[in-house]
């Protein structure tokens, strides 16, 4: 089956990235059948109706996390998750770059159904030339009157605002979003109270990503109903999957949900590169766990991944060949997450750093059989007694690769060798 | 120490949030684009202009790679090296990169023109990985031409101080 084009149908369209092209291909349409046809409750019941998920990672349904939002209580925020900073994960950049409007026009729709009058959209620092392109969109919209007082001629008025992060992935976690866009560092806060109930200055807040937020365009348009009939029972929609690695054809790639990961692959990917074959895979990003070749004719199903004992995550595949040493790839993500960690909580910042120790050791042959097996305790100390699950996912992979991949592990040990690249001389470490 | 427009950038970005101190960000990134780094002194401006503490504001900037404490070279690079970009060759691209500009990563070149590091910070760029960005842009399917043409490209330029300003956008 081909791709299943929904939030990727106009990219390649000349212009789209402006007002004119966008509104010529139907754009906001949607925005203006919501202001003027739907009261705020009837978006939200056929959005809870289409059974959405977020698009961040966690996959909670968009609908009830609007729910949670107490009646009455203004003024209430939105904010837009555009931090995207997961190892592997390039698709919200993707989406900005390739339909910035279509962002613009889902953050109208959601703030029009939560009555939010101000939304922030916290884009990360790195992605410079994406907030300057959303900077130049919003400025056309606002001056074609689709944001700012009084939209398209009814009593709604929202104001959007951009902020720019500074290089910090602790920020997509959304209670240090806020905690960063209120001007501290960003580090996460005690869960209850939720933002719903308590967020940015106090007050209700909904965070919800950028490609979660592209969805509802389509949602107004065509009802829950009907995105509800695309992809499985539990997980409707498509995504936009961030393929990356050693297949022939990086990049992204928009499918239905519940498709197996081989199409994916195969069809879509160009399959493993230079004809080689496939080791290991890596679904949902940095933070989740190892699969093996045998698990491609998964379906694209958050549940079903689960039950495998991985995720689909933020939408990541990231493939290795038959060359790949899965300690070095390790070695790379806990060395990723001892960077990131904030600092706030003693488990992630003291265990990602025994953590990082130990596998730079591991890796250059200098760790003995015995260090190796701490490994397993390391972990044990972190997961699921961290703050927030930036801890805890910093042992998923790692300790996924180790029970997957033993052996390979092991031969590292006491200056042996990797079974991929050779011998490991231990002296120049 | 702040030139006048820096300054007005600083308070349109104040008085955009219901919270002055929301626009410590926002802050601290118009500065570097007009410094080029965060000078304590500068941040001691930005603090009064926020009704702050000058060390609430540098307890803010230290939190953040991409805010520079020290002075920088012309051109600032970063090489991914996590995994994604490990698995098409971003080790070759930093050996590469140590050889050409003749430093190690984390270090400015003789003449000032780079400063270069290798970040384990994922860039994003994964589908046209090996990637770095220079100045905040994103070069993608990094070979040794590629690399000679963008660092040429880049000596060849004016003086960039890091990226654009702040963002504009109405009052809230």
């Amino acid at each position: 089956m081909a791709e299943y084009k929904l939030l990727t149908k106009d990219v390649g369209v000349e212009g789209i990235q402006t007002l004119p092209v966008y509104e010529r291909r139907g754009g906001y349409q949607a925005l203006r059948t919501a202001l003027r046809e739907r009261t705020p409750d009837e978006i939200v019941e056929q959005v809870k109706l289409s059974g959405l998920r977020g698009r961040g990672g966690a996959g909670f349904p968009t609908g009830t996390k609007w729910s949670f939002l107490p009646r009455d209580v203004f003024p209430r925020y939105l904010c837009i998750n555009a931090d995207e900073s997961e190892p592997g994960c390039f698709k919200d950049r993707y989406l900005i770059d390739e339909n910035p409007h279509q962002l613009i026009e889902g953050i109208l729709i959601a703030a029009y159904a939560l009555q939010v009058q101000h939304a922030f959209l916290y884009i990360r620092g790195e992605y410079h030339d994406q907030r300057l392109l959303l900077e130049r969109c919003l400025e056309q919209a606002r001056a074609k009157g689709y944001i700012g007082e009084r939209i398209l001629g009814t009593d709604f008025g929202c104001d959007v605002i951009v902020h720019g992060g500074a290089g910090a992935y602790i920020c997509g976690e959304e209670t240090a979003l806020i905690d960063s866009l209120e001007g501290w560092r960003g580090q996460p806060r005690l869960k209850p109270p939720f933002p719903a109930v308590k967020g940015l200055y106090g007050k209700p807040t909904v965070v919800n990503n950028v490609e979660t937020l592209s969805n509802l365009p389509h949602i107004v348009t065509r009802g829950g109903e009907w995105f509800k009939s695309i992809g499985t029972e539990r997980s409707s929609g498509t995504r936009v999957w961030c393929c990356s690695g050693h297949i022939e054809h990086p990049g992204c790639y928009e499918m239905e949900l519940g498709r197996p990961i081989r199409e994916l692959l195969e069809e879509h990917c160009g399959g493993v590169w230079k004809g080689r074959s496939l080791k290991a895979f890596q679904p949902g990003g940095g933070s989740m766990q190892v699969l093996l070749p045998e698990h491609l004719d998964l379906p694209l199903d958050m549940d079903a991944v689960m039950k495998a004992g991985s995720s689909l995550g933020a939408g990541a595949m990231m493939f290795m060949d038959e060359t790949t040493c899965l300690v070095d790839v390790s070695r790379r993500l806990v060395d990723f997450y001892h960077h990131e960690s904030c600092g706030k909580c003693v488990p992630c910042r003291e265990g990602t750093y025994f953590e990082s120790r130990l596998m730079h050791k591991l890796e250059a042959g200098l760790a003995t059989l015995d260090e190796l097996a701490t490994l397993t305790d390391i972990c044990a100390n972190m997961d699921g007694k961290c703050f927030c699950p930036l801890g805890d996912t910093a042992t998923w992979f790692v300790i996924s690769a180790y029970k997957a991949f033993r052996s390979e592990f092991e031969a590292h040990c006491g200056a042996g060798a990797c079974p991929v690249r050779g011998p490991l001389l231990a002296e120049t470490a | 120490m702040l030139a006048a427009q820096t300054r007005a950038q600083i308070e349109r970005a104040r008085d955009r949030y219901p919270q002055p101190r929301s626009a410590i960000l926002p802050s601290l990134w118009a500065v570097q684009h007009e410094l080029g780094w965060l000078p304590p002194e500068a941040m001691a401006e930005v603090a009064e202009i926020l009704g702050l503490a000058p060390s609430e504001v540098q307890a803010v900037s230290t939190f953040y790679s991409m805010y520079f404490q020290k002075p920088q070279g012309r051109h600032h690079i970063l090489v991914c090296v996590n995994a994604a970009c490990a698995l098409r060759g971003a080790d070759e691209t930093v050996a590469y990169m140590e050889r050409r500009l003749g430093c190690p990563s984390g270090s400015t070149t003789a003449d000032g023109m780079f400063t270069w590091e290798s970040t384990i910070e994922c860039l994003g760029g994964c589908g046209g990985a090996p990637m770095m960005q220079i100045d905040h842009r994103s070069e993608e399917n990094l070979t040794p031409e590629r690399i000679e043409e963008i660092l040429g490209r880049a000596a060849a330029e004016p003086v960039d101080h890091h990226g654009a300003p702040p963002s504009g956008g109405a009052a809230g």
